[in-house]
C-alpha cells in the first residue's frame, strides 16, 4: 500500500473510532486515536494476519496490552475482514461482544486483554514458542506509556532478552498522557530508551503518527540479531482532531453531537488535503 | 488402606515427586510439555526433568506474574504447560494472571501450587497458601485439584496434560502414604474417591488430610462408628451428586481441609447442602481465620485439629 493509501485509511479508522465511540456513548477516545497509525501501519504492511489464516499456527501474533483502546482496534479487525463493520453498532450494548477491551470472542482478537501489564509476559510466552517449533511468526504488542510502572512488564523484558527473542516486538504508544496528569507527572519512566536498552532490547524511536517511519521501522526487524525490539512511538494523545489532542480531558471523553461533527469535519478536510 | 502407617512418617513418596516423575514420563513421548518455573525447580523436583529436558523447562526467575503470563502465551501457542511455584505466591501475587491470561483467555494451561497450605510451617505465613481454593473458586473456567497420595497426583498430572481447559494443581512436600490397595475404581476430576465406607458420618477431606482422616476412622470404626471417608481432590467441579447420597445416609458431615475455613472445601460443600435444602449436624475444619503458629506441618495440622484424634474428637461432638 502506498503511503497516501494508508494515510487515507488513517483518517477513515478515526472517523469510524468516533463514530461508534458516539454510539456507544464510551470508549479510550485519546489512546484509540494516537494508537491508530501503529495499528494501520501493522494490520496493512506488516502482520501476517488475516481471517483467513486466524487459524493458523504459522500466522503472526499481536496483543494489544493497552486493551482500553480496543475501538481503534475494532475499526482496524473490521476493515480487514474479520467481521461487518455494522457489527460496530451493538459495541458497549447489552450482551454484545464488541466491549470495552479485546476478548477472544471477536474474531480476530488473539488475546483478552484488558488489565494493564499483561501483553508483553503473554508475548514473551508466544515468542518462546515459537523459538521451540523453529516457527517464523513473528509476536508483537502494544503498550502505553501509562502502563510501564506496571512490574510485570519488566519481569517480561528481563526475560525476552535472556531468552534472546528478536521474533518479539514492543510497541510503545507514549502519548505522554494517561488517566490523571502527565505520564512525567504521574509516574516518570524516562529516559525510556535508556531503560530498555538496560533491559537487553534493541530500540527505536519514532514519531509514532508518521506512516513513513513506522513503516521503515517494522521493515526493520529485528532491530538486533538475538535481542527483542522496542519501538518507542512518540505520538499525540487525540490524533487528528483539534481539540482533542494533548488534552487529558479526551482520555475517556465522548464528544457530544456538536463536537462530533467538527471532528468529522476536520478529518475530511485532512482527507480532502491528501 | 496402610492402616499400619503412621501419619508424619509415610510409606510412599512426596505427591511433589510424583508430580515430577509422572511429567518426566510425560514429556518422553511429547515435546509440548513444558516446565516452567520461577526458581523453583529444585521445590518443585524438577531438576531431573529440567536435566533430561534442557528444552522443555523455561526458567523466568522469580518472577511470578511473569511466570504465568509466559505460561498462558505458550499455551495460546498449543504447548501443555505446567506452571510451577510455591502455591503461596503463584495464588496471590500472579492471581491477576491466572485470572486473565489463563482462565479468561482460556489459555489451558496447568497452574502448579507446591509445598501448599502449611508445608512450608515454620517458615511463617508468608510461605502459607490457607487462601488458593477460596480465590480459585470465584474464578471462573479453572479445574481446582489437589491431590491425596501419589496415586491420584499421577493420574491428575496426566489428566492435567491432556485438558482442555485450565486446572490448578495442589499438593504438599510430606512423604504421602497409599490411600488404598485397590485403585481400580480409578480417578477423574471431580468426582470424589471413596477411601472408607459407613453409615454414621461422612468425612470429606482433601489433599494431605485425607490421611489423617482415614486414621480418625479407624479409630471410631474401633469406637462402633462406621465412617465413610472421601477424599475430595477435586473442589471445583464438586462432586455434588457424591454428597448428596452421603448426606442421605449419614448422619452427619464433618470437611477437612489444608485450608482457611472461609472458602474453601468445607464453605462449598455447606452451600451445596443448603441449597439443597439438606440440614445436617456438620462441621468446618481446617485452619481458622488467623495467621497460624509456627512450627512443622504436622504440629500445626495437631495444633488444629487436623489429625486422628482431632478429628474423632469432632466427630464424636457432632454426634452427641
Amino acid at each position: 500500500m502506498t503511503t497516501k493509501e494508508l494515510k487515507q485509511k488513517s483518517i477513515h479508522y478515526r472517523k469510524n473510532i468516533l463514530k461508534y465511540i458516539l454510539d456507544a456513548n464510551a470508549g479510550h477516545t485519546g489512546g484509540s486515536l494516537s494508537s491508530t497509525d501503529i495499528l494501520n501501519v501493522l494490520y496493512n504492511e506488516v502482520l501476517n494476519v488475516s481471517p483467513d489464516n486466524f487459524s493458523s499456527p504459522d500466522r503472526d501474533r499481536y496483543v494489544q496490552s493497552k486493551g482500553h483502546c480496543v475501538e481503534a482496534l475494532y475499526v482496524v479487525l473490521a476493515d480487514k475482514g474479520f467481521f461487518p463493520e455494522s457489527d460496530l453498532e451493538t459495541m458497549c450494548k447489552y450482551k454484545s461482544h464488541y466491549i470495552g477491551h479485546p476478548t477472544k470472542k471477536v474474531k480476530g482478537v488473539e488475546q483478552n486483554t484488558g488489565a494493564l501489564g499483561h501483553g508483553l509476559p503473554i508475548c514473551t510466552g508466544m515468542a518462546i514458542a515459537a523459538k521451540m517449533d523453529k516457527k517464523d511468526y513473528k509476536v508483537f504488542t502494544l503498550m502505553g506509556d501509562g502502563e510501564l510502572p506496571e512490574g510485570s512488564n519488566w519481569e517480561a523484558a528481563l526475560s525476552a532478552a535472556h531468552y534472546k527473542l528478536d521474533n518479539l516486538c514492543a510497541i510503545v504508544d507514549k502519548n505522554t498522557l494517561q488517566i490523571t496528569a502527565p505520564t512525567s507527572e504521574v509516574m516518570n519512566t524516562d529516559p525510556l530508551d535508556e531503560k530498555w536498552k538496560a533491559f537487553g532490547w534493541a530500540v527505536k524511536e519514532v514519531n509514532g503518527n508518521d506512516i513513513d517511519e513506522l513503516k521503515a521501522a517494522f521493515a526493520a526487524l529485528p532491530f538486533e540479531k538475538g535481542k527483542p525490539s522496542v519501538i518507542i512511538a512518540h505520538t499525540t494523545k487525540g490524533k487528528g482532531v483539534s481539540y482533542m489532542e494533548n488534552e487529558l480531558k479526551w482520555h475517556h471523553g465522548v464528544p457530544n453531537k456538536e463536537q462530533y461533527e467538527q471532528a468529522q469535519q476536520e478529518l475530511d478536510a485532512a482527507l480532502q488535503a491528501l | 488402606m496402610a492402616a499400619e502407617v503412621k501419619f508424619s512418617e509415610g510409606a510412599d513418596n512426596p505427591n511433589q515427586d510424583v508430580f515430577s516423575e509422572t511429567l518426566q514420563r510425560l514429556a518422553e513421548s511429547d515435546k509440548n510439555i513444558i516446565a516452567v518455573t520461577s526458581d523453583s525447580r529444585g521445590s518443585g523436583k524438577l531438576v531431573p526433568f529440567g536435566k533430561k529436558f534442557p528444552e522443555q523447562i523455561v526458567e523466568v526467575g522469580i518472577a511470578e506474574q511473569n511466570l504465568v503470563g509466559v505460561a498462558a502465551g505458550l499455551a495460546s501457542c498449543g504447548k501443555k504447560v505446567f506452571a510451577v511455584s510455591p502455591a503461596c505466591f503463584l495464588t496471590a501475587r500472579s492471581l491477576e494472571q491466572i485470572k486473565n491470561d489463563i482462565c479468561y483467555s482460556n489459555n489451558p494451561a496447568t497452574v502448579v501450587g507446591i509445598s501448599a497450605g502449611v508445608s512450608y510451617g515454620a517458615l511463617g505465613s508468608t510461605h502459607h497458601s490457607l487462601h488458593d481454593f477460596a480465590v480459585l473458586r470465584a474464578i471462573n473456567n479453572i479445574i481446582i485439584v489437589t491431590p491425596a497420595d501419589n496415586f491420584e497426583t499421577e493420574k491428575a498430572t496426566e489428566l492435567a496434560a491432556a485438558s482442555k481447559v485450565p486446572v490448578y494443581l495442589r499438593f504438599g512436600k510430606k512423604v504421602m502414604p497409599k490411600l488404598k490397595e485397590d485403585n481400580s475404581d480409578g480417578f477423574e476430576f471431580g468426582k470424589g474417591r471413596l477411601i472408607t465406607e459407613g453409615d454414621d458420618v461422612a468425612i470429606i477431606a482433601n489433599g494431605e488430610t485425607v490421611y489423617p482422616a482415614v486414621k480418625a476412622a479407624e479409630k471410631l470404626k474401633a469406637n462402633g462408628i462406621a465412617v465413610t471417608v472421601v477424599s475430595m481432590h477435586t473442589i471445583k467441579p464438586l462432586d455434588t451428586k457424591l454428597i448428596l447420597s452421603l448426606s442421605k445416609k449419614c448422619k452427619g458431615i464433618v470437611t477437612v481441609e489444608e485450608h482457611s475455613i472461609n472458602g474453601g472445601l468445607g464453605e462449598a460443600v455447606a452451600s451445596f447442602l443448603m441449597q439443597s435444602g439438606i440440614l445436617k449436624p456438620f462441621k468446618i475444619m481446617g485452619i481458622p481465620d488467623e495467621y497460624t503458629v509456627a512450627g512443622p506441618q504436622g504440629d500445626i495440622f495437631k495444633h488444629y485439629g487436623i489429625s486422628e484424634d482431632g478429628i474423632s474428637d469432632k466427630v464424636m461432638k457432632l454426634l452427641k
